[in-house]
């Protein structure tokens, strides 16, 4: 059976040419960076191209791209770094209810040590309204963290008039935006979108698992978090992950290829697609989030009467590969937070299934899809009673 | 362990006590909105002397492949036991019969035997004099 994989926000299959360009650094050029012989210089300077890469990309100096591990630890890095360098008695911060759980739980770790934390609701379609922000802010706001798009529904955020509403109100608070989902898609230049800190992950974007990174706009008041040897300027000690930084950098490389342009129009169509005939040709099914300010790739719609892990086991059986929006099968039987968010019933939080498509989805894979959901969206509610 | 077992998820895609039972003698149902989960179990009962008997039984879940797949086994398990056997009937049966459950998944167990309580319930309810 074919399978088909429609997960591409849980994660992507790298990119030849990353795959390509990191094996070299797994065997030939094993170097540690740090050292001043020829394996080491080599692999050094790898990091600088890759260094190079990112700062193209997002518009700013290489010397403001601090390599992590992860998003999460770029995330982590973000917010208890500046936290742990803005020499303030009671601080107070801001983000949104949405966000991915790397901000989030640091967000509530903040909260346990003493520290203000302010929410921010979103509407019916998944969007933080600037002014809702604009009245949360205060004297000791030190920190607006915000996702460019969410992961869930890819519902986009206004980030640039966000970034420009900070400035305006106070040049000292700190801006933060997640941007791991959105930069396969949208403009990540920094000074366009007016942020100070911006994490990117590698496996989002045909690179690698295990490396993320975060951009610290100069000057920016950050401590580290992790400690040790004084790599990345002394803000992520530890020997760099030499392969995983070429492989990012070199998927960083892809996404400003002009080919990728056309492919997003292709993923967008795709989409478009989906949610017509979806919505169409299901009774009882409702697209969570904004239709327009949505990435290209994410299709999140609920469904009465079948819940969303069966769908995906269902679906899986078909060889179709997605997820639910729920947290449920990550081990924790809440409902997604996300979908409650955006106003929805636990029941509906819990009958959602989300399609994230990539550049190797084909016409085929939509058209089985479509072939294939409307039967077990049947069988399920038949198995739930539903009518 | 795998996450859905290949036992598991042979119930769940073709359960063989789906649906409702006409004129049943018992109906249970209960939510677990913690997980989202609802069950209901329909009875049908035969009288053997003093004791209860379960002829049948079916049921309807709206939840994931763990529960639809557990809320089969439990009817399957049930049949022919009498009320004070079949509210004996747990986790470790149906995970006997389906194989071990991954632990966030094992209170579907307990769910489904608070349908077949209710279920008997029911049926005690709908017969007293």
């Amino acid at each position: 059976m074919p399978k088909i994989y429609l997960d591409y926000a849980a994660t992507t299959p790298c990119d030849p040419k990353v795959a390509k360009a990191m094996s070299v650094f797994l065997k030939k050029d094993f170097g540690n960076p740090s050292s001043i012989h020829n394996f080491g210089q080599k692999a050094s300077m790898a990091i600088g191209m890759a260094r190079q890469n990112l700062a193209e990309f997002l518009g700013c100096e290489s010397e403001e791209i601090v390599f992590t591990g992860s998003a999460t630890e770029a995330d982590n890095l973000a917010i208890f770094g500046t936290l742990k360098a803005v020499k303030i008695t009671k601080p107070h911060i801001i983000t949104s209810q949405i966000e991915h759980p790397a901000v989030l739980e640091s967000c509530r770790e903040l909260e346990r040590r003493g520290v203000e934390v302010t929410y921010l609701s979103v509407g019916k379609d998944g969007v933080v309204e600037v002014s809702e922000l604009k009245k949360a802010m205060k004297s000791n706001t030190v920190l607006v963290s915000i996702m460019y798009a969410n992961n869930e529904v890819g519902t986009i955020q206004p980030i640039a008039e966000i970034g420009e509403l900070i400035k305006k109100i106070n040049t000292k608070i700190l801006f933060h935006i997640d941007a791991v989902q959105a930069a396969n898609f949208l403009d990540c230049d920094v000074k366009k979108l007016g942020v100070d800190l911006l994490t990117l992950s590698g496996h989002k974007i045909y690179g690698p698992k295990g490396v993320g990174a975060l951009y610290v706009k100069r000057g920016t008041p950050i401590a580290p978090i992790i400690y040790g040897g004084g790599h990345e300027r002394g803000l992520r000690s530890g020997t760099e992950n030499v392969a995983g930084i070429v492989g990012l950098g070199q998927a960083v490389k892809e996404i400003q290829n002009p080919k990728l342009k056309i492919q997003n129009i292709r993923i967008r169509q795709f989409r478009d697609k989906l949610i017509k005939t979806i919505l169409k040709i299901i009774p009882a099914s409702r697209l969570n989030g904004s239709l327009t300010q949505r990435l290209a790739n994410n299709v999140n719609i609920s469904f009465d009467g079948a819940e969303g892990e069966a769908i995906v086991v269902a679906l899986d059986q078909k060889g179709i590969a997605c997820s639910t929006g729920s947290a449920c099968s990550s081990g924790s039987l809440e409902p997604s937070h996300v979908l409650l968010a955006l106003g929805l019933s636990e029941e509906a939080a819990h009958g959602s299934l989300r399609l994230t498509l990539g550049k190797y989805n084909t016409a085929k894979d939509i058209e089985k899809i479509i072939k294939v959901l409307p039967v077990i969206i049947q069988r399920l509610r038949k198995i739930s009673g539903y009518k | 362990m795998e996450y859905y077992s290949k036992k598991i998820i042979n119930r769940f895609m073709h359960p063989k006590n789906l649906g409702k039972i006409k004129e049943a003698d018992g109906i249970g149902d209960t939510t677990n909105l913690r997980c989202g989960d609802l069950m209901k179990i329909y009875l049908k009962v035969e009288k053997r002397g003093d004791e209860e008997i379960i002829k049948d039984a079916k049921f309807e879940t709206f939840g994931c492949g763990h529960a639809i797949a557990i809320s089969d086994m439990m009817c399957d398990l049930v049949k022919g036991k009498t009320f004070t056997e079949a509210l004996k009937v747990g986790y470790e049966d149906i995970a006997e019969e389906i194989g071990p459950i991954p632990p966030v998944k094992v209170h579907c167990a307990k769910l489904a035997q608070a349908a077949l309580k209710a279920a008997i319930e029911d049926y005690k309810e709908k017969t007293k004099l």
